[in-house]
């Protein structure tokens, strides 16, 4: 039921409260926590990509005026502290101590007065290497007689790290056998960094009387980080409070713990004063969670225009540690989505692991683990497959999508989708975009020599983890919670065990409370990141903020109004059966002049609570979805080629987005428009790339490229509504659609003006050397 | 390198959001720490060490600068500008008001670079063209909004500002 302007519920684009702070610059990200007798830490980092160290002199370091001292991994050996365990349960060193497995490794903490003194001391260590060759690529970490690069665990021997499977191998087999046709596509998904305007850091304050230790720290999951800081430090979970204060962007990079937290910690811990440590953008590009490095084969089964099979071998680049976050269980995280939008019967995906001398992470960079790889892939596929029958992309499409009336449809490879309608979303779009005359434009543009190109995407994510059952991270179920307290004037807090990088959930999950409730949403404060304040929940990644907080904070909305019928029926001297719920009130059936609002109830729930019911208005839920969303859209790009140059400009982009219903669609659209402008930069320009020596190039901004306003494109935006059966709200999440569907749009959209003259594939980033080198190659550059 | 020389400081004196500071600083200090560290005025952000992304910008003397690559004695017997000077007699700045009507941000970590470098755009040029809003942000990342609400903000701070003179 729509809410009136006042309490402004669901569908309302209701300006965002946390923007007051932040158009003031009173925002309170980390770098801005300042305590009293505050040390500063900063990290010397490993200059080689592979080598043994021989010794660490810290002497001279040491001795320099206001360093108060330095730990090098030795140190924290003798506290259990140098090795610490990742989100996929492997080992990561904290500071090295045997040898170094990537250029950026930390091998040595300075902490002193000043962050200045600290930088100075860095440069007085003196670390002595013997340098050992390093293994850039899975492809010669595989190769047989590569040196081991984790010669600290036992008995691993090469550098092999997992194999992992989905789907029917032989139901698959069995369609290749007996498909007319198979394309084929090799790609590779080059690592890209999330690379959040702010870097990471941390304030660790542990009180020496008391034990207390309070980190304030860039974490997007500060309640799991809370329990692995128990589990890695040993120290008492009870005397652990995370405070994730605001957060500077995230996109996946503040989900895993890095050794600076630790060593911060540990160094409060040692010296009895708060250490911070700010991590500079080297840092941040070098040595934190970067993502995607996916090398990929697929093929595509076909019988007449019907796709029947599908399968994909994938080898991953996982870095010196495997330290993927994702679900346990999930080796290559939810690659597995891989058939996409499509009705394919038979699928199989496997995929190997390896480990090589280059920074661990393999966080989804604005994506719900590996989604945007295997989108990627099927809309690759999808658009060769076309281009080899010869039909028209989009109808090939559109044949083989799965259709409305098929939900909740299982997929070869074992989802249950919830919902969807992807014609409807694929039909707006062609026509919000004038595609038969923009076909006719690029048939005339291309007879006088010019190159247009039209790049579809119709992806469909799986969004909001768990059911807890299926998905785990370290053990954690990943359900999610939500405490309401409605105080006795009606004005109310929503405590959350999400955490906010900037998606405005100060403002939409008060406008969940305003739906459910009727208590405007301007009387509602949200809190979160702070975890001795706030329910435990398992954080916001993989666009599980409106799919499993959402749904806790409908649920305990309906909990609480379910007491305050009671208490209705009790102050209107009627049965509860009588009583009939309107946005904000209770009304006695048939005498609409008997009501009683939600304030009158909350203040009751204090002063005036019938026998037998307890007291207050406060309650917390713990949601465990019983199913993942499936948001879904089409993205479409146009763009012209310079046949000069192979600079490519982008003309137009429509993105047709279904994410259920919308809670603040000025809010979604935001998203949307963010994550267009991400994949953009993934398809253009993102781009961290090593030597062969291991050598990181794209360590600063310079190297490591972002789209600025001046080449971002325009965005039309359009939406269709089909609702999740299963989440409270019908919402689904959409912070991640535009990062996971767009790369292969624009994509296509390049390979599509060159497909006639048989391009199949230009590998991501599409930089104009590349297009210019692929026109070479046809006779079409000039 | 700085590391065992003697500390050189000297006296400095700045207007900064029209109140003048003194201060004995550093040479080697960054006009950003100065700011936040010994003004704490951390409305100004650190966001890449390169002059790249421009979460540091402040106004010195009218004209958007990196703050993270400017000396704070560079600034001496100067004027700056931040994010913290924006508003007048407890009024929000048509920018800031404009960057919130539009939702041109999200997490609010470029926004203060952002919106300064929109106000000297505006003094030098009252009418722009998107276009030249694209080029003038075009020193400032943002890795959350696709820029094109804060080109509309853009256009309404100046619509704003027309008004009023």
């Amino acid at each position: 039921m729509a809410t009136a302007h006042e309490i402004r519920g669901m569908g309302h684009s209701v300006p965002r409260k946390e923007d007051q702070r932040f158009i003031r610059g009173k925002g309170n990200y980390v770098d801005d926590v300042s305590l009293p007798g505050m040390l500063h830490m900063e990290l010397l980092r490993s200059p080689y990509a592979h080598a043994r160290i021989v010794v660490i002199d810290a002497s001279r370091a040491q001795a320099l005026p206001g360093v108060v001292a330095v730990v090098t991994g030795e140190a924290l050996a003798a506290h259990n502290l140098a090795w610490m365990p990742t989100l996929s349960g492997d080992t990561q060193a904290v500071l090295a101590t045997d040898k170094v497995r990537f250029q950026g490794q930390e091998v040595a903490a300075v902490i002193a007065e000043t962050a200045y003194i600290a930088k100075d001391a860095l440069e007085l260590i003196d670390v002595e290497y013997d340098v050992l060759d390093a293994v850039p690529t899975p492809q010669q970490a595989l190769a047989e007689g590569a040196p081991v690069i984790r010669d600290d665990k036992e008995g691993q021997t090469s550098n092999h790290i997992y194999h992992w499977e989905a789907g029917d191998r032989e139901a698959t087999e069995r369609a290749f056998a007996e498909a007319d046709k198979v394309v084929s596509l090799d790609t590779f998904y080059p690592r890209c960094h999330p690379a959040p305007l702010e870097c990471c850091g941390c304030v660790a304050d542990v009180n020496p009387a008391t034990g207390k230790t309070t980190i304030y720290m860039t974490s997007q999951a500060p309640h799991a980080h809370r329990t692995l800081f128990a589990l890695v430090a040993g120290l008492p979970e009870h005397q652990i409070r995370i405070v994730s204060p605001d957060l500077g962007g995230g996109f996946g990079n503040k989900v895993p713990i890095y050794p600076g937290y630790v060593c911060a910690t540990a160094a409060s811990l040692l010296i009895g004063r708060p250490v911070k440590w700010i991590e500079d953008r080297t840092g941040n590009l070098i040595s934190t969670g970067f993502a995607r490095d996916f090398h990929m084969h697929g093929e595509l089964a076909l019988r007449g225009d019907r796709m029947t099979g599908l399968k994909v071998k994938l080898l991953s680049d996982n870095g010196a540690f495997f330290a993927d976050a994702q679900p346990t269980k999930f080796k290559a995280g939810l690659f597995h989505i891989v058939t996409g939008s499509y009705d394919i019967p038979a699928a199989f995906v496997e995929a190997d692991g390896a480990y090589t001398n280059k920074a661990p992470g393999g966080v989804a960079y604005r994506c719900s683990f590996r989604v945007t790889e295997a989108s990627f892939m099927i809309e690759r596929l999808v658009q060769n497959a076309a281009y080899e029958l010869g039909v028209d992309p989009a109808d090939l499409r559109m044949k083989n999508f799965i259709k409305p009336e098929q939900f909740p449809y299982e997929s070869a490879t074992g989802f249950v989708y919830d919902s969807g309608d992807y014609p409807k979303a694929l039909e707006l779009a062609l026509g919000k975009l004038g595609y038969k005359e923009l076909r006719k434009e690029q048939a005339e543009a291309r007879a006088q020599g010019k190159l247009i190109g039209i790049g579809l995407a119709c992806f469909t994510e799986v969004v909001g983890a768990g059911p807890g059952k299926e998905y785990q991270i370290a053990g954690l179920r990943m359900f999610d919670s939500a405490e309401l307290r409605v105080h006795p004037t009606g004005k109310a807090i929503l405590k959350l065990g999400v955490k906010s990088q900037g998606q405005g959930h100060e403002t939409t999950f008060a406008q969940i409370i305003a739906q459910e409730l009727g208590i405007p949403y301007e009387d509602v404060e949200v809190m979160e990141g702070d975890t001795d304040n706030t329910p435990y929940g398992l954080g916001t990644y993989a666009s599980r903020s409106t799919p499993v907080a959402g749904a806790a904070a409908a649920m305990i909305s309906r909990e609480l109004r379910d007491k305050a019928q009671k208490i209705a029926a009790h102050l209107l001297e009627a049965a509860e059966g009588d009583l009939e719920w309107e946005p904000g009130r209770f009304v006695v059936k048939g005498s609409p002049e008997r009501a009683v609002t939600i304030q009158d109830i909350a203040f009751a729930a204090y002063t005036n609570v019938p026998d037998g019911l307890q007291a207050g208005l406060e309650g917390v839920h713990y949601y465990d979805p019983p199913n993942m969303t499936f948001p879904f859209g089409t993205y479409a790009v146009v763009v012209e080629i310079d046949r000069g140059t192979g600079a490519w400009k982008v003309r137009r982009v429509v993105a047709v987005d279904d994410c259920g219903y919308r809670i603040n669609p000025m809010i979604v659209e935001g998203q949307i428009m963010g994550g267009l402008t991400e994949g953009y930069g993934i398809a253009a320009m993102e781009l961290i790339t090593f030597d062969e020596d291991g050598n990181c190039i794209g360590s600063t901004f310079m190297d490591y490229l972002l789209p600025t306003a001046w080449e971002t494109p325009e965005f039309e935006l359009d939406e269709t509504v089909t609702p999740s059966p299963h989440h409270p709200l019908g919402a689904k999440g959409v912070g991640e659609s535009a990062t996971v569907g767009s790369p292969a749009a624009y994509v296509n959209a390049v390979v599509d003006a060159l497909a006639h003259a048989g391009v199949r594939n230009i590998d991501m980033p599409v930089t104009s050397d590349k297009v210019w080198q692929a026109l070479a190659e046809v006779g079409l550059a000039e | 390198m700085a590391t065992q020389e003697a500390v050189v400081t000297r006296p400095m004196t700045v207007t900064v959001n029209g109140q003048a500071r003194f201060a004995e600083v550093e040479t080697r200090l960054l006009l950003v720490h100065f700011l936040r560290e010994t003004l704490g005025l951390t409305g100004t952000h650190i966001g890449c060490d390169t002059t790249s992304c421009g979460a540091c910008t402040v106004l010195l003397e009218g004209t958007p600068v990196k703050s993270c690559t400017v000396f704070a004695v560079q600034a001496e017997g100067r004027q700056i500008t931040t994010v913290e000077g924006l508003m007048s007699n407890g009024a929000l700045h048509p920018i800031q008001q404009g960057f919130h009507e539009e939702h041109a941000l999200q997490c609010g970590f470029c926004t203060p670079g952002m919106m300064l470098t929109s106000v000297a755009l505006l003094a030098e040029n009252p009418s722009p063209t998107d276009e030249q809003i694209r080029w003038a942000i075009s020193g400032n990342v943002c890795r959350c909004t696709g820029y094109q609400n804060i080109v509309k903000a853009v256009q309404h701070a100046a619509a704003k500002l027309r008004e009023e003179t």
